[in-house]
């Protein structure tokens, strides 16, 4: 199983083939892409800042949490950090299993999860400021 | 008792720093800590309803006893919680 934060551009290959067997039927995959806008404001680059060893932990605990709930269910996934330009992905996930509909709920489950629990951190510059995103002050 | 404490994002940025060794009396807890943080730095007593700490990689209360050589991790909110848009 494949669980990793990493400073090196992302590789869809590499989630695919973590979760590619004979068994499994339905292949799913998500990609996180840094876009040109938020709330209005054009944006120029975002950066990500990770505690990369809790990172890790954290991904392969909701990796594996997702994999006992759902039999069959194999899950991918690796951030990146640092400094990404427009159109860049911040983040892959790929999500098997022997039939596609627990494919899809797994690959949803695993961004959703991630999101909300590890701790890896995004700032926005826009053209106009910068902001650390997060539902604080 | 020793910890090593680790800023991220927005405080690691207002800190200028991404790490403090700590020296607290054996047996304080990570509220304490905290507080101890909160008094000498305007940006942790600012943001300190909103962090979140992790001991050793693993998320703790307040009431959490720290133990000598422990890391300690301030964890500002994280983008995409519960809050945050879909």
């Amino acid at each position: 199983m494949l669980f990793k934060v990493t400073d090196a551009p992302l590789s869809l290959d590499e989630v695919v083939r973590a979760v590619s067997a004979e068994s499994q039927g339905g292949l799913v995959t998500f990609t996180g892409v840094v876009r040109d806008h938020n709330h209005g404001k054009r944006i120029v680059r975002l950066e990500y800042e990770a505690y990369r060893p809790m990172a890790e932990r954290v991904m392969r605990d909701l990796g594996e949490a997702i994999m006992r709930e759902m039999p069959g269910v194999r899950v991918a996934m690796a951030h990146r950090v640092g400094t990404l330009g427009i159109g860049e992905a911040a983040v892959v996930i790929a999500a098997s299993a022997p039939h596609r509909g627990p494919a899809f709920d797994a690959c949803e489950a695993a961004i959703d999860r991630l999101k909300q629990s590890v701790p890896i951190w995004k700032k926005e510059v826009a053209e106009d400021g910068e902001e650390w995103i997060g539902c604080g002050p | 008792m020793k910890t090593h404490v680790l800023y991220f994002a927005v405080i690691r940025e207002r800190l200028k720093r991404d790490r403090d060794e700590v020296e607290l009396p054996a047996g304080a807890t990570v509220g304490q800590l905290m507080a101890h943080l909160a008094g000498r730095e305007p940006a942790v007593a600012a943001l300190r309803a909103h962090l979140k700490v992790a001991v050793n990689q693993a998320m703790v209360g307040d009431d959490h006893a720290l133990r000598d050589g422990d890391e300690v991790a301030l964890i500002p909110p994280v983008s995409g919680g519960a809050c945050c848009s879909r």
